[in-house]
């Protein structure tokens, strides 16, 4: 048995899309996946991170077995997802963030029974993991619940009950606390925890997370990937990654409206790494990485220049998202307003 | 939070194979039979309106002096007509259906032939649908006064068990076919209510029709079913009958064996395809 959960080499994806009814010839192609080579051990809590269109859920798709690679290759317990899906899917489960998949006719508990089946667990087995489960995330006293009356929060507990149910070897969650409060998110985390330390030893469980939340996967995951426009720009332990920002100086400053201050103009400075800008109530944020320490005197007189006034002023440790804006050049919330899979 | 050592659970403890087969139908079976307890509409949508339709053809029949034995056809026509309409809009189009709630991925990704979803999705369907055209014969028949004789249970049994085994095959093979639709398999569904209706003699014995045309309506198994049915039905139904019960019979066996295999292989087909083109959860690219 490899002691790779999940490996992948030189794996790609690109989508065809057809044009508008005009230019039905046309097809354009979308690259959402590009050259990824991955590998997760057994037993890892592995995080991919990365905005909205990155090539999370491509990879993941491919990963579970939905969708083929246009290039390489991926093994998820040992087996090829393609030459082997029946192999791959006994071993795997997914749940998305907010998906509404289940019956809204059927309670919560019918529609759970409902998914253990499909994977053979027997009923009697099955109904008892469903109590325990929904104990663990705070949902027992909703079990005789129809679905169709959860809230989307209470709905995306159900789901990733689901994926626990099985107990699957390698279980990919794909933003699961998207639209969740803090208190549900958090309990969601608790049982993430809970699962990986139940399944230690020799059937030790993976668990691969997509998560655009930089807290999420500093705070859960053993080592994260991060990913933009279908590439994989990074991939080490939180900790890591965040080392090699440690030389850099990192600020956050908030100031007076910026009277036409750009994070370009801030850039050309020769110490100044990288430098993003955020608009908030009455000014802006600025978060800045720098060479040396000593830049700073440049920027706020840069500021000073353009009339901007300092209205605090904070040296941080360096954050994951501090490791995507300089991997990447902008913060992760910039590239997500931009569109997503990049056209060739 | 401590470890809890009841969240893994050993592999040997699900099953796999024909029993796991068998759990994925029961399991796909429910929610359409337990959903009809629940949501109470489909008495009106699926009895009352089609009792209205049955009605009027019952009108025409007895305004225009037609034999009695042709109130009894539409009201068989009318129970019948909820087989179809069953297959139409809760088989073909399921899998559009599925896939926009997400259910569809999550079927794929389980360790279960999607054969047998497509089963449970049947056996489900006919049980629910069963109920529904049992109540529109028993209300037919005692509003219209129709009265029945059976020339031989075991031919009706067996005719109504090919028929629906052909039928529901039919709603598997065509579900394979919906899963590349998006919106078109709800514009299809609706392109093939109505016609079906004609071309299968829901409300008239296909006899009326010409030979060819009858011929080639046969290729819906509820048409010689139907057919069979009411020649085994009515006393002067054989005088009626498009070809003889034993013909239609064999035929229906035909039409069985031919939906289900090619089921089979267009589900195999249609599923490598979708993961291919990256239809399966995307909407169309």
């Amino acid at each position: 048995m490899t002691h790779f959960a999940i490996e992948t080499k030189d794996l790609g994806r690109i989508y065809k899309i057809r044009g508008n009814k005009k230019e039905k010839q046309i097809r354009k192609e979308l690259v959402a996946l590009e050259n990824v080579n991955l590998t997760v051990e057994r037993g890892e809590l592995f995080g991919l991170l990365g905005p909205n269109g990155a090539g999370k859920t491509t990879l993941i798709k491919i990963l579970t077995t939905l969708l083929a690679p246009t290039s390489g290759w991926a093994r998820v317990a040992g087996y090829d997802v393609i030459q082997h899906p029946n192999l791959v899917r006994p071993r795997i489960n997914m749940v998305s963030g907010g998906e509404s998949s289940g019956y809204g006719l059927l309670t919560v508990r019918e529609n759970l029974w409902m998914f253990s089946q499909f994977y053979g667990m027997p009923s009697k087995e099955a109904n008892q993991r469903i109590v325990e489960l929904l104990k663990m995330v705070g949902l027992e006293d909703r079990i005789h619940t129809k679905s169709s009356d959860l809230s989307t929060g209470l709905r995306q507990k159900m789901n990733i009950v689901r994926g626990f149910l099985t107990d699957p070897e390698v279980l990919f969650l794909d933003e699961p606390t998207l639209g969740l409060d803090v208190g549900a998110a958090r309990d969601v985390r608790k049982l993430i925890r809970s699962w990986l330390e139940a399944s230690q030893g020799e059937g030790r469980r993976t668990l691969l997370l997509t998560t655009h939340y930089m807290v999420e996967a500093e705070e859960l995951c053993d080592r994260v990937a991060i990913i933009n426009k279908g590439r994989v720009l990074a991939c080490d332990t939180p900790a890591n990654l965040k080392r090699n920002l440690q030389r850099d100086a990192i600020f956050e400053i908030e100031t007076s409206p910026l009277n036409g201050l750009t994070s370009q103009i801030l850039q050309e400075q020769p110490e100044v790494k990288k430098a993003a800008l955020t608009d908030i109530e009455g000014g802006a944020r600025l978060e800045l990485i720098l060479k040396e320490e000593s830049a700073l005197a440049s920027v706020i007189n840069i500021l000073t220049q353009k009339d901007v006034k300092v209205r605090r002023l904070t040296k941080r440790e360096p954050t994951l998202e501090d490791v995507f804006m300089d991997l990447v050049g902008q913060k992760m919330e910039d590239v997500e307003k931009e569109e997503a899979p990049h056209a060739v | 939070m401590q470890s809890n050592p009841s969240l893994a659970l050993s592999a040997s403890q699900k099953v796999t194979g024909w029993r796991l087969f068998l759990k994925t139908i029961v399991a796909r079976a429910y929610p359409r039979v337990i959903g009809q307890q629940r949501e109470k509409s489909w008495i009106f949508f699926d009895i009352f309106l089609p009792m209205l339709g049955v009605a009027a053809y019952v009108y025409v029949y007895r305004a225009i002096g037609a034999p009695e034995e042709y109130v009894g056809f539409v009201v068989m026509g009318g129970a019948m007509t909820s087989f179809w309409m069953n297959v139409l809009w809760s088989m073909s189009s399921q899998l559009y259906w599925e896939k926009e709630q997400g259910n569809l991925a999550l079927y794929i990704i389980a360790p279960n032939s999607m054969m047998a979803i497509l089963l449970g999705m049947a056996v489900g369907g006919l049980f629910a649908t069963a109920l529904r055209a049992t109540v529109i014969i028993v209300v037919g028949s005692l509003m219209f006064n129709v009265t029945y004789s059976v020339a031989s249970f075991t031919q009706l049994l067996l005719v109504f068990f090919l028929a629906m085994t052909a039928l529901y095959g039919m709603g598997m093979m065509s579900a394979s076919l919906f899963l590349l639709l998006s919106r078109e398999a709800w514009h299809i569904s609706n392109l093939a209510q109505e016609p079906i209706y004609l071309v299968s003699g829901f409300y008239f014995p296909i006899k009326s029709l010409n030979f060819w045309v009858a011929a080639a309506a046969s290729i819906i198994p509820l048409t010689l079913g139907l057919d069979a049915m009411r020649q085994l039905i009515f006393p002067s139904g054989a005088l009626l009958g498009f070809l003889s019960v034993e013909v239609e019979i064999a035929v229906l066996v035909g039409l069985c064996v031919l939906f289900l295999t090619a089921a089979k292989f267009l589900l195999d087909y249609m599923e490598k395809l979708a993961i291919r083109e990256g239809r399966l959860t995307e909407s169309r690219r």
